[in-house]
């Protein structure tokens, strides 16, 4: 007659049942996603995980199976991160991203974006003055794999070339290159960011004295039109990334080091999750630069067009990431 | 909220609390999350790399063999896959298995873990972005610093390059969280989340006949004890439950009856011992150890 006084005892085979249906439903959603659940389970399921929680209160309260306490507390935490974890439809997110988030998060850091253009501008500045007083300074504002043959040694023939060269094999092979090679090194100054903006200002400077470099390298020749045509066609989109990157950086390091109102630790989750949501445009921004440079600039050769793409594209940028539009619900997502 | 832990007198607690967060659903109740251990989140990790770089290797031979299939004709297409592929698995991994409901990696599901936001709200996109970006300088800065960088640098550079690099691969080291950097941007942690067997009962075994545990032998010990008695008894360890037994019988001066296995003898005192103090649990009292004698 033991099993009777043991109440602990009769109180789990009450309900022991429900606890392996949750269990049951749970590993099927899981597995692949609650659209593997009937409607009649979907109402279910909060109602089993409550029972669930409440069996775990009571459980602590009155038994000491330590093994039952276990298994409880594992399915309701798991049960738990179901019921309130994120409800809405990857599509549905992917929509909210782009008409709200990221524009959202990007005027937010409208400052720290400014500012690494600023960063990037001055370099710029700095470099071009420097490779036009004396050529050779290029050398130390461009690494020698990266100019690939152009250098104040070329002859302004060959450099004219490298412009409008259509032999370049494969375009797509070149824009993947191109992509993966940029958006690797935007992650990394969004992350360098961390260690107080330093590094990530660093990025963005070199960034901006290469791009002066060559810029003074082609003025020099009298080719500054046509180099601008090239650059600008895939430039403004791949240079507005890397600002953007720069500026989710600075975003980290200045939250760091000054967190403010809040404590540090919110105030970095915070900054962190914001700059995240410019930083996954940053990579979509490149993707399309990357594909302006490896195949339009490859196609179009027309110095004319190609400024007109370039400004196209900077001009729908600025648009679509910093017009001011209604406010709408802030709707979890 | 259960307040049964802390009616415990303070100084010694009855869970090693030590990781253990509180976390508590709109429902009231504490899910007391444990935190994952370092070691722990090593072996997860070590587990994704090796699928990454098993997938890449395979990925690398597969276009080998697609190139020399073809006579080298499609060249092309297979680098842009590779690179493609490369870079996605490089930076897309962990965020694509962390956005499914289970919110971890196979590495981390097989240790039985999860990544959570600290303040219990939903694990957004940008959570998981912000987490996994920062691996560039956990991870791969000071790897391309130790292989690459390291070498040009020169041995006072190589040195400052390493100190710097080891505050951000040691940074779970010196939070209690044992949060990494990209845990500390995104505002999460990562937590022990298994999918755990619900055990049997071992209150409702059979019980020997003749053996009976009177109310005095069963006084002497107290819910610390029981549970290590439970895990002596899930673990059916015969060594382990012989010593217990001549333990237990010594502490409560009862010799071993004729044809009484150690086993019986156990789980019989382990089903008067559990009544007793769950009785006494009823009226309010939680017996925690022996030394407890209220």
């Amino acid at each position: 007659m033991q099993e009777l006084t043991l109440k602990s005892h009769r109180f789990r085979k009450e309900r022991e049942t429900e606890w392996r249906r949750l269990e049951d439903l749970l590993a099927r959603a899981e597995r692949s996603s609650a659209a593997a659940l009937s409607d009649d389970e979907i109402i279910a399921l909060p109602v089993l995980y409550r029972s669930a929680l409440s069996s775990l209160s009571v459980a602590r309260a009155i038994s000491l199976d330590q093994a039952l306490i276990a298994y409880l507390e594992s399915l309701c935490t798991r049960a738990y991160f179901f019921v309130y974890g994120t409800r809405t439809t990857f599509a549905k997110r992917i929509a909210a991203f782009f008409r709200r988030d990221w524009p959202r998060a990007a005027q937010d850091l409208w400052l720290e974006t400014l500012i690494a253009v600023a960063v990037m501008a001055l370099g710029a500045a700095v470099a071009y003055m420097l490779v036009m007083r004396d050529s050779t300074w290029f050398y130390s504002f461009v690494s020698p794999g990266l100019a690939g043959g152009r250098g104040p040694a070329a002859a302004t023939e060959e450099l004219r070339s490298t412009l409008f060269s259509d032999e370049e094999s494969g375009l797509s092979i070149f824009a993947t290159f191109l992509f993966t090679h940029n958006a690797q090194i935007a992650l990394f100054a969004f992350a360098l960011g961390f260690a107080f903006c330093l590094p990530a200002a660093f990025l963005v400077l070199t960034n901006g004295m290469m791009l002066g470099a060559f810029v003074a390298l082609f003025a020099s020749r009298g080719l500054g039109i046509e180099f601008g045509g090239w650059l600008f066609i895939h430039g403004t989109t791949e240079l507005f990334a890397i600002a953007l990157a720069g500026a989710a950086g600075f975003r980290l390091g200045w939250t760091l080091a000054f967190p403010g109102q809040r404590s540090r630790v919110d105030a970095m989750s915070a900054a962190g999750r914001k700059a995240a949501i410019v930083m996954t445009g940053v990579v979509i921004m490149l993707g399309v630069a990357g594909a302006l440079e490896g195949v339009g600039r490859q196609v179009l050769t027309d110095t004319g067009l190609r400024y007109a793409i370039g400004a196209f594209a900077l001009l729908f940028w600025l648009l679509y990431l910093y017009l001011p539009r209604m406010e709408e619900s802030d709707e979890h997502g | 909220m259960s307040t049964v832990e802390t009616a415990a007198p303070a100084g010694r607690p009855a869970l090693p609390t030590e990781r253990v967060r509180e976390l508590i659903t709109p429902e009231g109740i504490d899910l007391r999350l444990k935190l994952a251990e370092v070691s722990e989140r090593t072996t997860a990790f070590f587990i994704d790399a090796a699928i990454i770089v098993g997938v890449l290797v395979g990925m690398t031979l597969l276009s080998i063999a697609a190139m020399i299939s073809t006579g080298f004709q499609s060249t092309g297409i297979t680098q842009i896959i590779w690179l493609l592929a490369a870079f996605f698995l490089r930076n897309f991994y962990f965020m694509a298995f962390e956005l499914t409901p289970r919110g971890a990696t196979p590495g981390k599901r097989a240790v039985g873990l999860r990544v959570a936001t600290r303040n219990g709200e939903p694990l957004g996109f940008d959570a998981i972005f912000a987490r996994n970006a920062m691996r560039e300088i956990e991870l791969f800065l000071p790897m391309s610093f130790l292989f690459v960088y390291g070498r040009e640098a020169g041995i006072w550079g190589a040195l400052a390059g390493t100190i710097w690099c080891a505050v951000f691969v040691f940074f779970p080291f010196f939070n209690r969280d044992r949060l990494r950097i990209g845990d500390f941007v995104a505002g999460t942690w990562v937590i022990h989340a298994p999918r755990r067997a619900l055990e049997l009962d071992l209150a409702s075994g059979e019980r020997a006949a003749g053996l009976t545990i009177t109310q005095a032998e069963a006084d002497v010990y107290g819910v610390k004890e029981l549970s290590v008695l439970e895990e002596v008894l899930r673990r059916k360890d015969e060594a382990t439950m012989q010593a217990v037994a001549a333990r237990i019988r010594a502490k409560i001066k009862r010799s071993k009856a004729q044809g009484e296995t150690d086993r019986a003898f156990l789980e019989a005192y382990y089903l008067a011992l559990r009544t007793k103090l769950e009785g006494r649990l009823l009226f309010g009292h939680r017996r925690r150890d022996k030394h407890d004698k209220a």
